[in-house]
């Protein structure tokens, strides 16, 4: 049967979907963008659950309070829902979702104020996971620039009582028990705008990414560096040696090899958060962050004072695999073989705050 | 029975929903839990914890300012409006 690939796309007013032949997805004319969808909310996430085919969307509108939205016709109508979204009557407000995870049957919601919710019912109704909030450090957590905000949800691929996420600006942090209880995972990731020792929590994570076929290697890119943790997360190496900056959003993992990943450094937190020298490149790893080189054929060689944010970077599951991202100006380049030549596919989008792809039939 | 004017926002959330609508209570709480029953997830819509109206949402009962406390009588005209925020 044909096949249609779809580029999930989440921004500051609605959710998008770009839609093209896998064939001819390296072809700009050959994509098909969508209405806007969600009524314009502010859209964190927009992502398909590749089991139940459903496409979700989490965010927030600030005129009605955060909601997980479900549409299981491809975005020709929709369902949302917040209900119990909630830390009660004496915890703070419930202002947006960031990210949704399917797992198994369970879907999982990283929210912010920074927490964690599931869902076993497709997400009509959602249950707080109360041990992360839980946790000893929760009075001292810190919102980073985007807020107080669960951003990162990884599972285990075989073992469901694991669990990570990632919370900006507090860190890692990861449940071997099904969520009851949790462990700050921060050790060896700077936190350069605290003073004093490396703190246990504190760090800004932006983005954390699961190794292909090794379970305890996760890469994380965060506001003081790129890291790679061969131990769950317990210890994380620098891997900044090579790359053009320190800081930067999204991290994508490769779909087989667990030494290639991507990124996309910015110049810097307090230069402007574009790409260093306006230069547009994603920057690839092979050798699991020994050494880095720029992919850049294709992409604007000046003058590109854009971002990329965190969910903003993704690829497809086809061979050669594709690779996708949103600039926080509203373009979209995409890549057909795994980076080597990129494209610009869409242009003119509110800014652009999530990249995912689905592969549906025709 | 009251006269409820709905935003258009927030009727596109709820298919069949309709910009005037009419409810029975007393007060902006039961008129809203009677939109809940009709529509559910209106109430996640325009309350938060508290429970009180979210932060941005307005109520107007017969052109004053209202919460969900106040008081609503026959033949009353409850606004609902989003505040003007945005970019």
């Amino acid at each position: 049967m044909a096949q249609r690939l779809l580029v999930l796309i989440g921004t500051r007013k609605g959710a998008f979907i770009l839609a093209g032949d896998p064939e001819r997805r390296g072809r700009p004319d050959e994509w098909q963008l969508s209405a806007p969808l969600c009524e314009g909310w502010p859209i964190n996430h927009f992502r398909q659950d590749s089991t139940t085919g459903a496409l979700l969307a989490g965010g927030g509108s600030p005129w009605y309070g955060p909601a997980v939205w479900r549409s299981d016709d491809l975005g020709a109508s929709w369902t949302h829902s917040s209900q119990g979204l909630t830390y009660g009557d004496d915890g703070p407000a419930m202002r947006s979702v960031w990210h949704v995870e399917p797992v198994g049957d369970t879907l999982y919601a990283g929210v912010e104020p920074a927490g964690l919710f599931r869902s076993v019912d497709g997400g009509a109704n959602w249950q707080h996971v109360e041990g992360l909030t839980n946790h000893p450090s929760r009075p001292t957590w810190q919102p980073g620039n985007g807020g107080l905000i669960c951003h990162t949800i990884l599972a285990h691929p075989t073992d469901q009582a694991r669990m990570w996420v990632a919370i900006s600006s507090v860190g890692c942090f990861a449940t071997e028990d099904g969520g009851a209880t949790w462990e700050a995972r921060n050790r060896g990731v700077r936190a350069d705008f605290l003073p004093g020792p490396e703190p246990e929590t504190g760090q800004c994570v932006h983005k954390m990414v699961a190794a292909a076929g090794l379970p305890d290697r996760i890469y994380q890119q965060n506001h003081c560096g790129t890291y790679r943790s061969d131990d769950a997360g317990r210890t994380w190496i620098c891997l900044d040696k090579g790359l053009p900056s320190t800081f930067g959003f999204p991290i994508v993992a490769h779909p087989s090899d667990p030494d290639t990943v991507f990124t996309i450094p910015l110049n810097g937190a307090d230069r402007g958060r574009y790409v260093p020298d306006a230069r547009l490149a994603v920057w690839r790893t092979t050798d699991r962050g020994d050494h880095w080189t720029a992919l850049r054929q294709g992409l604007p060689t000046g003058d590109a004072y854009v971002g990329i944010l965190r969910e903003s970077m993704a690829r497809d599951d086809l061979q050669p695999f594709g690779l996708y991202f949103g600039t926080s100006t509203g373009q979209l380049f995409a890549s057909a073989d795994e980076g080597g030549n990129w494209q610009r596919i869409a242009d003119l989008l509110p800014p652009i705050t999530s990249v995912e792809t689905a592969l549906v039939d025709a | 029975m009251t006269v409820i004017v709905l935003p258009r926002s927030l009727v596109v959330l709820f298919p069949g929903a309709e910009r005037r609508v009419t409810a029975d209570g007393s007060t902006v709480a039961e008129l809203i839990d009677a939109l809940d029953r009709r529509w559910p997830g209106v109430r996640d819509r325009l309350c938060a914890r508290g429970p009180a109206l979210r932060e941005f949402i307005n109520v107007y009962v017969d052109g004053q300012p209202a919460d969900l406390g106040t008081a609503v009588a026959p033949g009353s005209t409850v606004h609902v409006l989003p505040a003007v925020a945005g970019g």
